[in-house]
């Protein structure tokens, strides 16, 4: 330590030196810094009172502020909901003109249709995922359904086999009104032997071919040639799609036990009603048809819908029905 | 009470600090006393402190008189710069009127629409007839990359050619002192006016000069604003006072930028704000070409005397008449040495040319001269100067990859992407069918439709709905789905390369093709 304690220089120090020559002034600090200082605390107090960190009680209440004047007070839903509003200000203009349309009718119009095919994939994800599979690829079932329901949950989506038939319009009746499964089961009414037969045609893909397939009544529902018939819903047998498992051992299952036929070894196939629900806005259901049509695997209709014609049926509801 | 701190103070305070460290010194070095030098401030020139060095340059004593002779330029005087006539005056006129294409491009017209436009808006930006979409902003980095390597280039052989002919705050303090000039008089008359109380013919001249500069501040605004918008357009709300807030505010930022960058902070923007004079100084070294003093000739300098002829001899050529000093913009005496306050405009080698003809004696006495001349070091050739070549050959590779994009930006652009889940789907029939986004980038000017085909893949490949010709908007990406669809038995591998075409209807030769695969199952 030195000795030199002098203030030199006419600067005043602290008076504390060190290592020989160090010593500390005691200038003021800026008076940039003291303002911005001031004027902090000002804000804090100003802000405190717009948004308050601490919530006061005030008779019963909390005091949440008195928010940005002129816009009031600050809540994070008000917040969301204003960005939700762009948002939908944004879509406005597509959702207004999907509300008069047919399926047919937006499908048609490439320009909504492009439009359904990027806003579809949140509802379809949220809606129908959860049993057809993100972008309706199926769901392998797992868990304990995996040894009575082995194959898939829902089917799938994006190929061009269809229960019900897959024009734009079909797929919005399924998504609207819902679909159930019908297939008795045949354990009482078939032999052992016969079930085998019989399951072993079908997974050759030539049900038709034998002759218990007419005798025992399958072409009832089946069809003569085993392609199903789609206004009740019957599968196809003939194509390369199994709805559920396609191996011998599942059909002999699906023979034996049925579909939605009350045993408790029946398979399982319900597609809700989205109408029923009620969770899904008239829009929304025609925006999810027009979603999965596109998947790629829809059946175009025997004559497209031309997009005049179509927008000349919404406008007239009731000619519309005529029409049909 | 010391006044508070700031860089200001501290440097208006030095005559505190220097007594300060002055007795500090005394205390240390009793026998080497810097007060001494104090006679050196009261006219004693260089020459003669050179002389009789009072300081030993490296020790403490050294650094603190290097200090007094420095002049620090914090702006607390405004200086007004003498013009005077001569190469680098009209060089200077000549490039800094480059600076009309900002006031006068936006009113060029093509094909009816603005010739030169950077539409931010719309995302495009119009050279001519040429637009250019985000898509290729790739060679607008390469262009920033060659501007940067030109930079460079040019700083390294010739120094700051940027700062002294080109640069905006150059032009704008040019313009703005030669109005001031014009009203106001010559730099003496400038002076005598500033110190002169307020009177009525004062007040006119500043009202007119502040006017003026207003108004060219304005000008500048607009023009910078029309590179953004049609100039036509922005001129009609202007005059309606029809403006968006983003337009009044850049508007409000420019003149205000302008008008206080040139009219008020002038030189001190190149000393302390601006970070490319900084930049420029490292780009130089001892072969670049700098503004520079020739002292072997000019010291030691003195008046002339007349009648003195016996010590005329011993003297330099420097008559130390200070036009360098009083033609320079930022205020340094080039004869103190290249300094980070030399923009390098050259305005200082034309003063002391034509004071070099009046007393007969050869020009170049400051002349743009290499440090390795001074130091009488063999020059170099540019071959020998490899940092130039580097930056060179950068400035070259971006230049042949702007001239390669230019030349293949094409009409039509596409993408395609295939979907990634599921990666394939199974028909009915059996057969694959595989899912692609197409994107299409159509860069004319009108719309056009476009068929899809396919070259390889897989035998027996269906384009579902190929033919069916797809609209592509003009400017913008138009996406559709395209569905392949193959027999599994085809198949030779998980996934077959496969190459997608658009191409338009009407025009076979506007196309474009994209690599991509089709998957199958795992074999």
């Amino acid at each position: 330590m030195s000795d030199n304690h002098n203030s030199v220089g006419g600067v005043p120090t602290t008076g504390h030196v060190w290592d020989d020559d160090l010593g500390d002034f005691v200038n003021q600090p800026p008076k940039w810094w003291m303002l911005g200082l001031t004027a902090s605390t000002i804000w804090v107090c100003v802000y405190w009172l717009m948004y308050p960190s601490v919530p006061v009680a005030i008779a019963g209440h909390h005091w949440t502020g008195i928010g940005l004047p002129g816009s009031g007070q600050w809540s994070a839903i008000s917040e969301l909901a204003a960005d939700q509003k762009v948002l939908d200000d944004a879509r406005a203009k597509y959702e207004d003109k999907l509300k008069g349309m047919t399926p047919a009718a937006i499908l048609a119009d490439a320009e909504l249709s492009e439009y359904v095919a990027r806003s579809g994939k949140v509802l379809f994800s949220d809606n129908c995922a959860a049993c057809h599979g993100q972008n309706g690829v199926g769901t392998v079932q797992a868990g304990k359904f995996a040894q009575r329901e082995k194959g898939l949950m829902a089917p799938i989506l994006n190929d061009d086999d269809w229960l019900y038939g897959g024009t734009v319009d079909t797929i919005h009746e399924t998504i609207t009104g819902g679909r159930q499964g019908m297939m008795p089961a045949h354990k009482d009414v078939l032999s052992a032997a016969e079930i085998d037969s019989l399951a072993a045609s079908v997974a050759a893909g030539t049900p038709a071919a034998n002759p218990l397939f007419a005798e025992k009544g399958c072409t009832g529902c089946h069809g003569e040639d085993g392609k199903g018939m789609q206004a009740m819903g019957s599968a196809n047998l003939t194509d390369k799609i199994w709805r559920f498992d396609g191996s011998p051992e599942g059909i002999k299952q699906t023979i034996t036990y049925g579909v939605n036929s009350g045993d408790a070894n029946a398979r399982v196939a319900v597609m809700p009603s989205f109408t029923a629900a009620g969770k899904l806005s008239d829009v929304q259901m025609k925006k999810l048809a027009v979603y999965v049509y596109k998947f790629g695997g829809g059946t175009p209709a025997a004559a497209p819908a031309p997009v005049e014609a179509a927008a000349a049926a919404s406008e007239a509801p009731a000619a519309e029905a005529v029409a049909k | 009470m010391p006044p508070p701190f700031s860089l200001l103070n501290f440097f208006r305070n030095r005559d505190t600090l220097r007594k300060f460290f002055a007795e500090e010194v005394v205390q240390r070095f009793p026998n080497n006393n810097p007060l001494d030098v104090d006679k050196v401030t009261t006219g004693v020139s260089m020459s003669e402190l050179e002389k009789t060095p009072k300081a030993e340059t490296g020790n403490v004593t050294g650094l603190y008189t290097e200090h007094e002779e420095w002049v620090v330029n914090m702006g607390e005087k405004t200086i007004h710069a003498k013009r005077m006539p001569g190469f680098f005056r009209t060089l200077k006129y000549i490039t800094e009127s480059f600076w009309l294409i900002l006031f006068l491009g936006p009113y060029l017209r093509w094909n009816g629409k603005q010739a030169l436009m950077l539409d931010v808006n719309d995302r495009q930006f119009h050279i001519f007839g040429l637009t250019i979409l985000p898509q290729d902003i790739w060679m607008v980095s390469l262009l920033l990359l060659l501007l940067a390597m030109t930079l460079f280039a040019v700083t390294s052989v010739a120094s700051r050619v940027f700062c002294g002919y080109f640069c905006f705050q150059t032009t704008w303090v040019d313009l703005f002192t030669w109005i001031e000039e014009k009203i106001e008089g010559n730099p003496n008359a400038r002076h005598k006016l500033d110190a002169a109380p307020m009177d009525g013919a004062k007040f006119g001249k500043k009202a007119l000069k502040h006017a003026l500069w207003l108004l060219i501040a304005i000008l500048t605004g607009i023009s910078v604003i029309i590179w953004f918008e049609d100039a036509f357009v922005f001129w009609g709300n202007l005059l309606h006072f029809n403006l968006s807030l983003i337009e009044v505010a850049t508007l409000i930022a420019f003149t205000l930028g302008t008008y206080f960058l040139a009219g008020f902070l002038r030189e001190q923007t190149c000393l302390w704000l601006c970070p490319y004079a900084r930049i420029q100084g490292v780009m130089c070294d001892s072969q670049t070409l700098v503004p520079t003093y020739d002292e072997k000739r000019g010291e030691p300098r003195g008046r002339i005397r007349k009648g003195a002829a016996a010590e005329e001899s011993k003297q330099g050529d420097c008559i130390d008449c200070f036009q360098c000093v009083q033609v320079c913009p930022t205020g340094v005496d080039i004869r103190q040495g290249q300094q980070l306050g030399c923009i390098t405009c050259g305005l200082c080698l034309d003063a002391c040319d034509s004071i070099m003809d009046k007393i007969g004696r050869p020009r170049g006495l400051i002349r743009y001269m290499t440090l390795d001349e001074v130091n009488g070091l063999p020059e170099k050739k540019l071959y020998q100067h490899p940092r130039t070549l580097v930056y060179i050959g950068i400035l070259l590779i971006a230049l042949v990859g702007i001239i390669y994009g230019l030349s293949h930006m094409g009409n039509l652009t596409l993408r395609v992407a295939p979907e990634r889940q599921p990666l394939f789907v199974r028909m009915s029939d059996g057969s694959i069918q595989n899912k692609y986004t197409f994107k299409v980038l159509n860069k004319t000017a009108g719309d056009v439709q476009v068929k899809v085909s396919a070259e390889g893949g897989v035998k027996g490949q269906i384009i579902v709905d190929g033919g069916k010709p797809q609209l592509i908007h003009h400017g913008k990406a138009s996406a559709f789905t395209v569905f392949v669809k193959a027999p599994e038995e085809n198949l030779m591998s998980e996934t077959t390369k496969i190459q997608f075409r658009v191409e338009n209807l009407d025009d076979p030769n506007m196309k474009a093709e994209y690599d991509t695969v089709f998957t199958g199952p795992k074999r």
